[in-house]
């Protein structure tokens, strides 16, 4: 333990002494620490920002997609109650609590000063504002309490709220349906992640359903799709079998199931990235332990006299060792941490929303195995750097050395 | 009983690239006790050193057999013999040999950075105890080219008895010295191995310096033999074969007149011839005219 302890101290010491080429040695090796530590990083903050976007495309990893259609053409209301009904007595059979309805569609909405428009409308269930992570910029997204409310509640975008002229904290309203409307207020903004100039609305399917129904034939109508968030190792039964018993709940009607895993894949970037840039990082901790070797060469020549006289102290053979391959290895260790910590200021600081095009809502934090990776590099490039001065100082004969 | 240190026909030689050995040492006897304090007189190239380092552990006789605590050093390994060196020896060198960069109290402390654990972790309160011991006490933090040349050499003897050796090798120590300076480090040196029991093997070229040791040897041509030097404290030199009162010296080797020089302050005792193998001429004392 002393002999540890004696050995870091006297490393720490010649550290300190020698502190001016040591800085000058370690400059590059905490670069290419940065370098390493920062690009693991920042592959793991890419990876995220990816596969939240997959998320908002297609829903959580694994979303099965189950959709109702008739092969005749458009349906009606009745085969749109249809499917809901099937929908929810498949959800409660298999206890799938993660889902929700979509409707693409259409309805008439009359803003404030002006006629009546029809707008692309989405109607949803609460949970799809979690499983497909869409991004709220002002107000709320919906709750369970919404669809149980007496007027239909809206969350729009920017083009929408423009044309409302208010903000939502104003509480502002809206007119939904041409002929017996209902008035609908805008509880929150939504980032659609593009410019879209046409005002578009997202209500709850139920609230759509009720006051204004859910076939459109003017916007394609059809059945809503029910997205169902199911655990991976389950998603290839369970698609099978609500397949099978959507088909023998809607007869007549054509029954597909798929999931989003294919899109998850399209966007890994954690393989060829990833490799690209710890290979830049690799390379620049390389030329960081060649400065660092070149430079330990010369001081141990430097110190062949305080070698000698260390020896005469009873310094061992295998201390000499050990210390000079220390000095080294202390010196890259701290300046690994230096390269770590000048890793995590970077990535923290680092306008993540344009750099990944989106904001990124659940932030991963700076990896662990990131800052690992970067100081078992610098440690191993410290321990390969002072092991040619380590052998050339125990090769130093003592009465020369004392001599010198 | 058997002494602390022994060479018992100890021969060192080394073969030179014209493939003719050279013989530094000869059939070297010397046994030294707890306490004594033994000197080695002779000529630069004479193997003084080499007899410091073969007895300091950094050197190993090539015939003969050296005997620590009774213990041939050939039975030791590299490794034990490493650690007694440390433990049982203290180095004093001509040039100092301070660790550059370093305070005076960080350079005590060197030797203490290989002690086993109690020395180890109360190193910094040892070494500023034989600093203060030293008369250093107040010049801890100061860089070694700071300190004047007695100061660095009293560094030295701090740091060689920081560990409390048995031995003290003493190489050369007052060589870089003027001759008050070297001789109060000669005092404290002395003064401290007493004060230690620690044995102190003096290696010199200064006649003044041999002659406070208990037994004074002459290595010439690497044969080492005893000579006395009378009464210890005697400034002599060697003409010849014959240790002279310098005092009483009025002509050099060659018989030119010498100027008067300080007489010491002890009156001359008539000195003990040599013996026949110490026949030799020394010529390079360090006081004089």
């Amino acid at each position: 333990m002393t002999g540890l302890v004696s050995t870091v101290v006297e490393a720490w010491q010649e550290l300190r002494i020698h502190r001016l080429r040591v800085l000058l040695a370690l400059v590059g090796v905490a670069v290419a620490v940065t370098a390493i530590t920062g690009v693991t990083a920042a592959v793991a903050m890419l990876k995220q920002a990816f596969a939240e976007q997959t998320d908002r495309q297609s829903g959580r990893q694994v979303t099965l997609m189950v959709s109702a259609w008739s092969m005749t053409g458009a349906t009606t209301e009745e085969d749109n109650a249809r499917v809901d009904a099937a929908y929810a007595e498949t959800l409660a059979r298999y206890g799938l609590t993660w889902s929700t309805r979509d409707l693409w569609t259409g309805a008439p909405i009359r803003f404030p000063g002006s006629g009546v428009q029809d707008i692309g409308v989405r109607a949803v269930d609460p949970a799809a504002g979690v499983l497909q992570r869409i991004p709220i910029t002002e107000g709320r997204w919906f709750t369970a309490a919404d669809a149980q409310a007496y007027a239909p509640t809206l969350v729009v975008n920017e083009a929408f709220l423009d044309r409302v002229g208010a903000r939502v904290a104003d509480h502002p309203t809206v007119l939904l349906g041409r002929t017996d409307p209902v008035r609908a207020t805008v509880i929150g903004v939504m980032d659609e992640g593009y410019e879209n100039p046409e005002p578009f609305a997202m209500v709850l399917y139920d609230q759509l359903a009720h006051w204004y129904g859910t076939a459109n034939p003017a916007w394609g109508g059809g059945p809503p799709t029910l997205s169902v968030w199911v655990p991976a190792d389950m998603a290839d039964e369970l698609g099978a079998r609500i397949s099978r018993d959507m088909a023998a709940a809607v007869p007549g009607l054509q029954v597909d199931v798929s999931d989003n895993r294919g899109w998850g894949e399209t966007f890994d970037i954690d393989g060829a990235a990833r490799w690209v840039g710890i290979g830049v990082g690799a390379f620049a901790l390389l030329l960081g332990g060649l400065g660092l070797v070149n430079i330990a060469l010369v001081t141990v020549r430097y110190r062949i006299r305080e070698i000698g006289i260390r020896r005469s102290f009873g310094a061992t053979s295998g201390r000499v060792f050990f210390g000079v391959l220390m000095e080294s290895v202390v010196a890259t260790v701290v300046a690994g941490a230096v390269g770590v910590v000048l890793a995590v200021a970077i990535i923290k600081s680092v306008p993540v929303d344009r750099v990944f095009g989106g904001a990124i809502q659940e932030m991963p934090p700076f990896p662990v195995s990131a800052a690992l990776v970067g100081m078992a590099a610098a440690t191993g490039v410290g321990a390969l750097a002072g092991l040619i001065p380590a052998v050339v100082a125990v090769r130093v004969k003592v009465i020369d050395a004392i001599r010198y | 009983m058997s002494a602390l240190l022994e060479l018992t026909g100890v021969t060192r030689s080394v073969l030179l690239p014209d493939d003719r050995r050279l013989h530094i040492l000869r059939g070297v006897d010397l046994a030294v006790d707890t306490g004594e304090h033994v000197s080695v007189v002779g000529r630069s190239g004479t193997g003084k050193s080499t007899l410091l380092n073969i007895l300091g552990l950094l050197d190993s006789p090539t015939e003969g057999q050296y005997l620590l605590d009774g213990v041939p050093i050939g039975r030791l390994s590299s490794r034990t013999r490493t650690k007694r060196r440390g433990r049982d020896f203290g180095f004093v060198f001509q040039q100092f040999n301070l660790l550059p960069g370093r305070t005076a109290l960080e350079n005590v402390v060197a030797p203490l950075m290989y002690a086993p654990g109690r020395q180890f972790w109360r190193r910094t309160s040892l070494a500023a105890a034989m600093l203060e011991r030293v008369g250093l006490g107040d010049r801890l933090e100061t860089m070694p080219e700071k300190l004047s040349g007695g100061e660095q050499q009293r560094v030295a003897i701090a740091r060689a008895l920081v560990r409390g050796p048995r031995v003290i090798l003493a190489d050369e120590p007052t060589g870089a010295l003027d001759v008050e300076t070297g001789a109060s480090v000669m005092d404290l040196l002395d003064e401290v191995a007493a004060d230690t029991g620690a044995a102190l093997v003096t290696i010199t070229h200064d006649l003044s310096v041999a002659a406070r040791a208990q037994r004074c040897y002459r290595l010439a041509d690497g044969v080492l033999v005893p000579v006395s030097l009378g009464e210890p404290g005697r400034v002599t030199e060697w003409v010849g074969d014959v240790p002279v009162d310098l005092a009483e010296r009025t002509h050099d080797a060659s018989g030119r007149s010498l100027p008067p020089v300080l007489a010491p302050s002890v009156p001359a005792a008539p000195p003990a011839a040599a013996p026949d193998a110490a026949r030799t001429e020394v010529t390079s004392p360090v006081v004089g005219p």
